[in-house]
């Protein structure tokens, strides 16, 4: 039995209420969509804050529709991940984005989760996510409560894990994100929206409200693909995540390509080098283990999941080859009956 | 204490509750029904799963007041009077329930599951109560009962 801390529950009808409970009550409240993140959370006394602002019943924060233009698709930070997993539009034009929100957890998870708090993720890590009792009786951590951090040993920087579906498809697709706040709304990039620190790694100011994602539409031409790495298919979050979205040109060469890597550090990592590699040239077995390789690269997991972190840091060039073949349309090398890592 | 309104397997209840109180602390300590369990009590194991406004949620991880005004289903309310849902009646001819424990949110996932998808394979079975632990069984048994009760539920 985990017991939940005393707190007031407040349902605003409209994100200008919402908005304004944050602002009154300050560092002492807290949005609630979902709940599937904070709910564990706040029973492990990660979070206590006394007072919860629930976005669930603000129509505003609802609704899956294309622009008036046709050129982007627009999704309500409320909307469930079996919403957005199931939704046609989402299937057609962006698969890659309805692939990772049916891989997000367990299904009574995806009807409850929503993309926003998908979004707003707190970072996860195996030190982190304990109850008060196991966290206590090994003396805390720099993220909350303590002063060391056990799994840099040295460092002051908190490392854990940023462990959502969704953001690395989002960073890949150039989605921007619409925050609302007391004072007015902005809209950023999300690739922007992350910061490498595992304690906070969001821009979001404290009052703010993730409102909606925009996420531009391309023609047929561009391919994209999701992969994720988990202990157990049914449920478990990613120990490692890779989005790829390409666009082909006529000849079916790469015009533009995008790589990002996820789960490993406290945000997701926008690959770097990938257009000087590939573009020009078709997305062949050369093209994709030199990309494969430029991944690897760059990502250096810390031990901050239950697996071997070399083991982590091994799988990068092989998952980020099988999302590449998949965009390639590629047989798969060496890989008899791929079935995606669920 | 205040006072929550709920919609639970048809009947309005109204009960005093502390504000943090979840569904299932609500459903076990404050309406008596105890069928749904409380097993990791945080969002891991699906013992818990009940069935609000057609879709299986956890209980455990929901905060009461999200319950307020939505139809909540729980094991109890699954059967008519005395006659089980044939999804009951299918765990029981199949043995599909050993220590018991998981069944009550297996159940609820799987009629939810079969109320919106009444011709699912076995994949698809599978991947629907993906959600759900079970210590006991090793599955196969749970999903030869959902297979029939939905054949069932198609001849009705
Ligand atoms: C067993 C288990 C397995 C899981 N597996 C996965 C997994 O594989 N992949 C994965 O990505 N996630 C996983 N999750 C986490 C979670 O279910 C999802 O990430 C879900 O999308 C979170 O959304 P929510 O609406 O429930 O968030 P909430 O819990 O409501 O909120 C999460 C955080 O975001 C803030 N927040 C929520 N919405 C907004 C908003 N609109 N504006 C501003 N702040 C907001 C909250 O204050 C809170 O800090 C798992 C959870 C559990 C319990
Ligand atoms: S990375 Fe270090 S500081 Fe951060 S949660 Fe883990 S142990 Fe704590
Ligand atoms: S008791 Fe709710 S998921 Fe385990
Ligand atoms: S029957 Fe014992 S856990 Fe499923």
């Amino acid at each position: 039995m985990l017991r939940l801390h005393p707190f007031r529950y407040h349902r605003p009808g409209t994100v200008g209420e919402a908005t304004e409970l944050l602002a009154n009550f300050g560092a002492e409240a807290m949005p609630i969509a979902g709940g599937t993140d904070l709910m564990p959370n706040m029973k492990h006394r990660l979070f206590t804050p006394g007072h919860l602002v629930s976005l669930n019943r603000i129509a505003a924060l609802r609704g899956i529709h294309l622009d008036a233009a046709g050129a982007r698709l627009r999704i309500g930070a409320t909307e469930t991940l079996a919403d957005i997993a199931s939704n046609p539009l989402v299937q057609q034009r962006l698969p890659a984005l309805a692939t990772a929100a049916g891989l997000v957890a367990g299904p009574q998870l995806r009807n409850m989760g929503t993309i926003g708090g998908n979004i707003c993720l707190d970072t996860r890590c195996t030190y982190y996510n304990q109850t008060e009792f196991w966290r206590a009786a090994l003396g805390y951590c720099l993220k909350k409560n303590g002063t060391v951090c056990h799994v840099t040993r040295v460092g002051k920087k908190c490392v854990a894990a940023h462990s959502a579906d969704t953001p690395p498809v989002l960073i890949a697709l150039g989605a921007t994100l619409v925050l609302a706040g007391a004072l007015g709304t902005r809209e950023m990039a999300a690739n922007d929206f992350f910061v490498a620190d595992g304690i906070r790694n969001t821009r979001r100011a404290h009052g703010e409200v993730l409102a909606e994602i925009r996420i531009p539409l391309a023609g047929p031409r561009r391919r994209s693909a999701y992969r994720k790495l988990r202990q157990r298919g049914s449920i478990d979050f990613p120990l490692l995540s890779v989005a790829v979205v390409c666009d082909f040109d006529e000849s079916g060469a790469v015009e533009r390509i995008r790589g990002v890597v996820s789960a490993l550090g406290a945000r997701p990592r926008l690959l770097s080098g990938w257009d000087g590699i590939a573009v020009g040239s078709a997305l062949d077995n050369g093209v994709i283990d030199a990309l494969a390789e430029r991944a690897h690269a760059q990502c250096r997991p810390l031990e901050n999941a239950i697996v071997d972190a070399e083991w982590r840091r091994a799988m990068v060039p092989v998952q980020v080859r099988r999302a590449l073949r998949e965009v390639a349309v590629l047989p798969p090398k060496g890989v008899s009956a791929m079935r995606p890592a669920r | 204490m205040e006072v929550v309104r709920l919609r639970v397997n048809g009947d309005e209840r109204a009960c005093g509750v502390p504000a943090h109180y979840t569904l299932l602390e609500t459903l076990r300590y404050g309406l008596g029904l105890t069928g749904s369990k409380q097993g990791c009590d945080k969002g891991d194991c699906g013992a818990c799963t009940v069935i609000v406004d057609g879709r299986a949620v956890l209980s455990c991880i929901t905060p009461v007041w999200e319950a307020e005004g939505r139809g909540v289903r729980t094991v109890e309310g699954l059967g008519r009077g005395t006659e089980p849902h044939p999804v009951q009646d299918e765990f029981d001819l199949n043995g599909a329930a050993q220590c018991g424990f998981c069944t009550p949110g297996i159940l609820c996932s799987a009629v939810a599951f079969l109320e919106r998808n009444p011709s699912p394979d076995r994949d698809r079975i599978r991947a629907a109560l993906a959600g759900n632990l079970c210590r006991c069984t090793g599955y196969e048994k749970i999903y030869d009962a959902v297979e029939a009760a939905a054949a069932r539920l198609r001849d009705r």
